[in-house]
């Protein structure tokens, strides 16, 4: 099949045996690690060496800036510490992620289906409606809800008109919160949705369909297993994104809640205690670092990306 | 069955279309603000004016405050398409040794949340000595946006044949001639798109400008402080501007992406 020599290019041309380069076969690097040279710098500098800061940054003294010169575990057992809120945070967070990441698979499962299998021509216009709302800063967006749901805002002030009792007040509470992280997140998990149906070949589910399956069976043993990938990148996605989600809980929670990030955002600017801010960062860190790991192990980039 | 599968597809359309619907309500709830007449708004409004988007468009701060976010997004345009281009070469074209590696390092930072990684640069700029500026917040939507822009280039990077550039080299074209008159031409599209992602991720980014712009702000940063304390309608006024300039950058985006598909059709 052509399409997996392309999502493989295992296949034998690499421009290192191409016969016009002889000497280049000799070079330090392969042509592949210099292309990657540019943005491994940039992730070395921009992404590893601030992690490495923070890492070092959680074991100096609580409330200085002596990197380096002390070290102290106390930042973590503040953390670890019973009386301490922060875990209270930690948990709000990944109460919210769990139920972002849940509450998006069902959503954006019909969707990502139509996507794929429905809407036809019209899908590229469907996926453009999706993948707009992105460029508009999350903080417009959360707001607009805001004029929406608030009082005499457009909810309230139409209910009224049509002489109602009037909306009601859910705004600043934690289901709000909920409701705006699922707004914020639909596209990272439609889009990675859309790509892992795009997997399933079309044939496999008539020939199962022929064999006398129903449509349960078709969806369990065919669609869900071959669409996994994309399905396990975009809950991912959503739950890492859900951890570190702050906008939605300072915009629609009105501070009703404070989440991790936001504690770890208020060690650093209003309390000034870098050191127990960067603690917090570091075991956030690593919870979705291992995560994200655990998962890219078991997936096949190549093929989710490059079929075609 | 076929009834079941047309009540599937109507079912389909129609939760689709709700969701569309919800996707956009707050969108147009900030455009109504804005041509609302009152300080604060209320619904339903009772005179309508355009009073706020005139003020918004004399403002001299917010005339600046623009203008450095179309640097910024420009710049990260710039810069994140040329390193990301190498980026998706080694990505998705060629098989070296470190690739697995490579794609899992790549898209790691897309899987960080924005906050915290603000927060660590703005550290670790502090900790360098670095003074925080627009130039501090280029860098910081480089190091989320090239591994998007990466992605995106790769996907039109796993289409390209090989074999396309076997055959220039064989015909005795110089590795610089490959480039220019085999590789580019084919990506384009790609490079094109990673483009048009790249400007309008930096142009709607909030929370790495945040922390790492420094004293510097860009259009999100700056709505994000009036909503918190100081709300008047400019503050929907510039959103739905925002808005507005990012759905005509996508079209004309999407125009030219259009073309040059068409041409590498024909």
């Amino acid at each position: 099949m052509a399409q997996t020599s392309l999502s493989h290019p295992t296949a034998p041309v690499s421009l290192e045996a191409a016969p016009a380069l002889p000497t280049k076969r000799d070079a330090l690097l392969s042509l592949g690690a210099r292309c990657s040279l540019p943005v491994i710098l940039l992730l070395a500098v921009g992404f590893v060496a601030p992690l490495i800061a923070i890492f070092a940054y959680s074991f100096a003294k609580p409330r200085t800036f002596e990197v380096f010169r002390s070290f102290t575990l106390v930042n973590y057992a503040e953390i670890f510490n019973g009386s301490n809120t922060v875990w209270l945070s930690f948990l709000w967070s990944l109460g919210f992620a769990f139920a972002t990441c849940a509450l998006l698979a069902l959503i954006a499962y019909p969707i990502a289906y139509g996507l794929n299998r429905v809407f036809g021509k019209w899908s590229s216009l469907v996926s453009i409606l999706f993948v707009f709302p992105l460029f508009v800063s999350e903080n417009v967006r959360l707001y607009g809800w805001v004029l929406f749901f608030i009082k005499n805002g457009v909810l309230d002030g139409t209910l009224k008109m049509l002489g109602f009792e009037g909306g009601p007040q859910i705004l600043f509470q934690p289901p709000m919160i909920l409701a705006g992280m699922l707004y914020v997140y639909l596209p990272f998990m439609l889009f990675p949705m859309t790509l892992g149906l795009a997997m399933v070949p079309r044939d496999l589910i008539d020939a199962a369909r022929d064999l006398g399956a129903n449509r349960w069976q078709i969806w369990r043993e065919v669609e869900l297993p071959l669409a996994m990938p994309g399905i396990l990148i975009g809950m991912l996605l959503t739950f890492v994104l859900g951890i570190g989600a702050v906008a939605e809980a300072k915009i629609l929670g009105g501070q009703s809640v404070i989440v991790i990030s936001h504690d770890i955002e208020i060690a650093f600017t209003y309390s000034q205690n870098w050191p127990l801010g960067s603690a917090l960062a570091v075991v956030v860190t690593i919870f979705i670092g291992a995560l994200t790991l655990a998962v890219f192990s078991r997936l096949d980039l190549d093929r989710l990306l490059g079929r075609r | 069955m076929e009834q079941e599968k047309a009540r599937t597809r109507l079912f389909i359309w129609l939760w689709t279309a709700f969701v569309v619907v919800l996707l956009y309500l707050p969108i147009a709830c900030g455009a109504l603000a804005s041509f609302s007449k009152g300080r604060y708004f209320a619904f339903p409004i009772r005179a309508f004016t355009s009073e706020w988007w005139e003020k918004t468009v004399d403002s001299i701060e917010i005339g600046m405050i623009v203008q450095t976010s179309l640097l910024v997004a420009a710049l990260v345009t710039v810069l994140s398409v040329v390193v990301a281009f190498f980026g998706a070469l080694a990505f998705a074209r060629y098989d070296w040794k470190g690739r697995r590696l490579f794609q899992k390092i790549v898209i790691l930072p897309i899987f960080f949340p924005q906050p915290v990684l603000g927060l660590a640069l703005l550290l670790w700029f502090s900790a360098v000595g670095v003074q925080t500026s627009w130039l501090t917040a280029v860098f910081a939507h480089l190091v989320w946006i090239v591994p998007v822009v990466t992605l995106v280039i790769a996907i039109q990077v796993y289409s390209f044949d090989p074999s396309l550039e076997e055959a220039a080299f064989d015909l005795g074209a110089s590795r610089w001639q490959v480039m220019r008159e085999v590789t580019l031409p084919i990506l384009w599209p790609g490079i094109w798109s990673g483009a048009l992602f790249a400007f309008l991720l930096s142009w709607g980014n909030f929370p790495l400008s945040l922390y790492t712009a420094g004293a510097d702000s860009t259009v999100p940063k700056w709505l994000y402080s009036k909503m918190v304390a100081g709300y008047t309608p400019m503050v929907p006024a510039l959103g739905t501007m925002s808005t507005l300039g990012a759905a005509s950058a996508l079209l004309l985006g999407g125009l030219v992406l259009w073309l040059l598909r068409r041409r590498a059709a024909a």
